[in-house]
């Protein structure tokens, strides 16, 4: 049965209009051209490949739904589940439900804390237990190096030849494609591929990352932790765009007192410490869960209506930037003679902010929300660490950052939990920027070095 | 003066190249110059040519984008190129000094204009400290700035246009360098400021015997101010000559029709001379003559063999192979017989102004109590036949921008009347005023601010036409825009482009089909060749004027450009801090001026045919 969360609902919309705006930018060639001059960079291709591969966990992990299951017979009503799966979570296998006790290193064999173990001569001693699911395929643990690089290697084999066998597949449509650097993506993607295909292959026999404080298995956490970044980072936008856009335009194009309404409203707001009223907005909506829980089937959904108002919470405390801008902007271009012209024919105001400002400001807005997307998953994390972010059973780098942060001060060191989320999301942050980056060289007018020639 | 065979500044075979996406552009291609001591040498041409790039690599200020590839600059003995970076700093300022464009970004905002000059001072001389400052106020009384004492004290927002450009003359003097490089001084300024600052820098020039190296696109200015002449087209010099020689008969066709090209009252109710076409692409390697493809006189040998500097009388040399031949004949000053422009029949009155004022109310303190008024424009009356061109003429500043916005109700006018086909317009609404739009259209001055840049042409032109519903099907529209490009000479193709695939001239005359798809009686033209090359300019007013005995147009042409109304007007009222202090027939008003100001303001519209004799 499958389960439809408001996040996922609004992840897919986002795609689609995604695509849909791809799609118009293909068929205007002025809107063409600036993306093209983003896709000539090399390192835009890079950080483009990862992150569609982060894109791609997070949108198979948008896929949810109930199993069902196996159970009375042929003539009973379907019985599903109350554990809401994703597509992520069939696709990796039992990764999910392959938990130990507690705490282990990575590609450990035993735990990380002695318990009292019961030896078949009904003695017992104290030692570190061996695993349930780590290595637990092997006949002695001494064989553990012996088998990881064989797992390891064979994976890199298959990895090599699925790339080659891309790489060369592909190569008509690179060719009919010129301008991109079509090599440096196959280069990411063959590093990518390398990292990746061991990795699942050896998540099989160990925990490639280790287990956290219940054993859960990091490396699973990791992957379902990018959907709430994803989620975070762009779902809030949603919310932020149009408020942000509307009225900061407005600001600029009316002027008089217009702007300074507007202009007073966000300067209150941000006089306001974000963290307070987030955390007193997220608190009200906690007290609102916890009184209506008839609402919420599984605690998948409650969690999922916590993550989304915690997106909207954000969206309304972070406009104020993206308005500012365009308010400037637009004191700009309405004194611009294009739009004193459109004036002396008569044109509507809502015509003239649709034709020729919002165009006009449109480099604008696209560059300020790529380079908010890694500024709101920081700021998720930290959010999440001080404890007002997403519900502690949603999966996010946050909570793993938060839980992990007791054991630091532990001897020996649980380092683990922390490395896998800092890398994670210092990944996905980076490769954000650089595409950012990208993106806003691509748009500015004065990288255009000989553009017109005509 | 000089140790080096009487020369302050020479440079041979200079060759700057700027790397752009298409490959590299040769701004500069094989210029050689030479500057005496006492001397100003000008250059002049369109821009693209290549006048400033060479003023810059003189000076080794090229963009990041562009390097010297050949060529040597010789200042006093010394070849500036091959000096490493650290010595040319010295050199800088010191020997040669440079004057820019626009002073109100030549000046740093945040230091007193004291503490600029100072600074040149200390840099290059010995002197720092209280002899310094006694140097600054030297320079500053020097360039004609009354009041040193307190100017040393001030910031630049403080001083208007032409006082920051004196400033900037005298921190280029502080050093008392051997030559000073003037790009375009007096472009951005006021005709009578220009012809200040013009006389600031003759009296300098031979009061120190400074070498000046005057890059300028306006004829007029050159014929005051050089003694010699270099004429630039497409990174080469194409005709060198004396002043004298070169004012009377230029030998390089385009030097020919540049001249040909420029409105004055004695061509008036004649076409402009049109130079067809556009600067050829510098990315290539020419194996013609540059000019070749837009040249009247071109002949078989123009098309495989380009042309070297060719002597053509004493001191005279153009970039053509017909000055094997001999010499081209002096110029003649225009069709002079073409003065009988029929009056013709003055038409009903179509626009009547009366009192127009616009008031901007200056805010002030935390509520934003209004602290007082900018009158913009004070008491404004006049009136527009049909068919017929007043020219609004005055400085920047006097408010005829305003004006001109104003009548059209882009600006809601503080007090009076407008009355527009004896229709009141100053009480109607946004909504009401529609109907009225479409008879009274604008032009801008500057064609790239004019157009939506991400708009098609096709959609620009048919804004106007859709907000004001006057088309009534999609074919009708399609028909409507088809014959406004066709009418302001430009293929149909045009249709699907975006405005930055088009030259400067080019996107006026979209800007100018914009207007008319409407079908206006009335067109304000503000300013609308300013911004553009004489050659093109040329093109634009032949336009405007074919365009009105075709339509009946009226315009109100609001021009700083005296040579412009002459051409093109039939009345003129000067306007003067708001007020119009002068109005009448152009021939009265510019042959018989009354008022004090349209004196002073015609004095100081340099001439190209006074020369001065020496």
């Amino acid at each position: 049965m499958p389960v439809i969360l408001v996040t996922d609902v609004l992840v897919w919309l986002l795609v689609a209009a995604a695509a849909g705006y791809a799609y118009y930018c293909r068929r205007h060639d002025h809107l063409a051209a600036p993306w093209r001059r983003v896709f000539a960079s090399r390192a835009a291709m890079v950080s483009l490949v990862v992150l569609c591969a982060y894109l791609a966990a997070g949108l198979a992990d948008s896929l949810h739904f109930r199993a069902r299951l196996e159970s009375g017979g042929p003539g009973a009503p379907a019985a599903y589940s109350n554990e809401v799966m994703s597509l992520l979570d069939v696709a990796v296998g039992d990764l999910r439900t392959r938990s130990e006790k507690t705490y282990s290193a990575p590609f450990a064999t035993r735990l990380y804390a002695k318990e009292l173990i019961e030896l078949p001569g009904g003695k017992s001693v104290r030692d570190y237990p061996r695993l349930r699911f780590g290595g637990a395929h092997l006949k002695t643990e001494a064989d553990r190096g012996a088998d990881v690089a064989a797992k390891a290697l064979a994976a890199l084999a298959a990895a090599v030849a699925v790339w080659g066998a891309l790489g060369w597949a592909l190569r008509g449509f690179a060719r009919s494609r010129p301008g991109v650097p079509w090599r440096a993506a196959w280069l990411a993607l063959g590093a990518l591929l390398a990292l990746a295909a061991p990795a699942f292959a050896l998540s099989g026999g160990y925990h490639v990352l280790g287990t956290d404080k219940v054993g859960q298995d990091v490396f699973y956490l990791s992957l379902k932790s990018i959907r709430t970044s994803l989620v975070i980072g762009t779902l809030t936008t949603l919310v932020m765009l149009p408020l942000g856009a509307a009225v900061g335009i407005m600001a600029g194009y009316f002027k008089g007192w217009v702007d300074d309404v507007i202009q007073y409203a966000y300067t209150t707001l941000n006089s306001i410490p974000a963290v307070l009223l987030i955390a007193a907005s997220v608190l009200m909506m906690q007290v609102y869960i916890d009184t209506h829980p008839e609402l919420f089937p599984t605690t998948a959904q409650r969690a999922d209506l916590r993550l989304l108002f915690l997106c909207v919470i954000l969206g309304l405390t972070s406009w104020t930037g993206l308005a500012r801008l365009l308010r400037g902007e637009s004191l700009k271009l309405r004194e611009l003679e294009y739009i004193q012209a459109a004036h002396a024919f008569g044109v509507s105001h809502a015509r003239i902010i649709g034709r020729h400002i919002l165009p006009n400001v449109m480099h604008i807005i696209i560059i300020s929300l790529v380079m908010d997307f890694s500024g709101l998953v920081l700021a998720e994390a930290v959010l999440s660490y001080v404890g007002v972010g997403v519900d502690p059973s949603t999966t996010s780098f946050g909570t793993m950052i938060n839980n992990a942060r007791l054991e630091m001060a532990r001897e020996p060191m649980v380092w683990w939990a922390l490395a896998a989320a800092f890398w994670f999301m210092f990944v996905l942050v980076l490769v954000a920027n650089l595409f950012a980056d990208a993106v806003r060289d691509g748009f500015d007018p004065r990288v255009r070095v000989g553009g017109g020639g005509a | 003066m000089s140790p080096h065979d009487g020369i302050s500044l020479g440079v041979s075979g200079l060759t700057t190249w700027l790397e752009t996406a298409e490959g590299p552009l040769h701004a500069v291609d094989g210029v050689d110059l030479e500057v005496r001591p006492g001397e100003c040498f000008a250059l002049v041409g369109e821009s693209g040519c290549g006048k400033s790039m060479t003023a810059l690599s003189v000076l080794r200020l090229l963009p990041e984008a562009g390097h010297i590839s050949a060529g040597a600059v010789h200042l006093g003995g010394e070849d500036l190129l091959a000096l490493p970076e650290a010595a040319m700093r010295a050199v800088r300022g010191r020997r040669i000094a440079m004057i820019f464009q626009e002073p109100s970004t030549s000046l740093n905002p945040v230091l007193t204009v004291g503490r600029q000059i100072v600074e040149v001072i200390e840099r290059h001389t010995d002197v720092s400290g209280d002899a310094a400052r006694a140097k600054v106020l030297e320079l500053l009384a020097a360039v004609g700035i009354a009041d040193g004492e307190r100017r040393f004290g001030e910031y630049p927002f403080q001083l208007s246009g032409g006082l920051k450009q004196r400033v900037m003359i005298a921190a280029a003097l502080a050093a008392d360098p051997d030559v000073l490089v003037a790009d375009e001084p007096t472009t951005a300024l006021d005709v009578t400021i220009q012809a200040q600052i013009l006389d600031l820098l003759k009296k300098l020039q031979s009061e120190r015997g400074m070498a000046v190296l005057l890059i300028s696109h306006d004829l007029a200015v050159v014929a005051q101010m050089a003694q010699r002449v270099a004429v630039m087209y497409a990174g080469q010099i194409v005709e060198v000559a004396t002043r004298e020689a070169f004012f009377r008969a230029p030998q390089h066709p385009y030097s020919q029709m540049l001249f040909a090209a420029l409105p004055a009252a004695a061509n008036r109710g004649a076409p402009l001379a049109v130079i067809p076409g556009q600067v050829p692409a510098l990315t290539q390697r020419f194996r013609s003559c540059r000019f070749a493809d837009r040249c009247g006189l071109v002949f078989e040998r123009c098309r495989t063999e380009p042309p070297a500097l060719v002597p053509a009388g004493l001191g005279h040399a153009a970039r053509c192979h017909l000055r094997e031949a001999g010499q081209a004949g002096p110029r003649s000053a225009g069709p002079g017989a073409a003065a009988v422009h029929a009056a013709g029949e003055p038409g009903p009155l179509l626009l009547e102004v009366s009192g127009l004022k616009v008031h901007f109310p200056i805010r002030r303190g935390l509520l934003r109590r209004v602290a007082g008024h900018v009158k913009a424009v004070d008491g404004v009356s006049f009136g527009i036949r049909e068919g017929r061109t007043l020219a609004l003429v005055g400085e920047s500043g006097c408010g005829k921008t305003t004006a001109g916005k104003a009548l059209l109700q882009l600006i809601r006018p503080t007090a009076g009347t407008v009355r527009f086909g004896g229709r009141e317009l100053t009480a109607l609404s946004r909504s009401e005023l529609r109907p009225v739009r479409a008879a009274m259209q604008i032009v801008f001055q500057d064609p790239y601010a004019s157009l939506n840049p991400r708009m098609r042409v096709a959609d620009i032109l048919a804004e106007g036409i859709q907000a004001l519903g006057a088309a009534a099907t999609a074919a009708e529209l399609d028909r409507r825009i088809d014959a406004m490009l066709e009418q302001v000479g430009l293929p149909r193709e045009s249709r699907k482009r975006y405005p930055h695939e088009f030259s400067g001239g080019q996107r006026q005359r979209i800007a100018i089909a914009r207007a008319l798809a409407v079908e206006p009686r009335l067109i304000v033209c503000d300013e609308p060749t300013s911004a553009l090359d004489v050659s093109v300019q040329a093109q634009i007013l032949n336009l405007l004027k074919d365009l009105q005995d075709r339509l009946g147009l009226a315009y109100l042409f609001i021009t700083h450009n005296i040579a412009v109304v002459g051409h093109l007007a039939h009345e003129v009222a000067v306007m003067h801090q708001g007020r119009i202090v002068e109005h009448g027939p152009v021939g009265d008003v510019l042959s018989r001026p009354q008022h004090a100001y349209t004196r002073e303001l015609l004095a100081s519209v340099p001439e190209i045919d006074a020369v001065p004799e020496r």
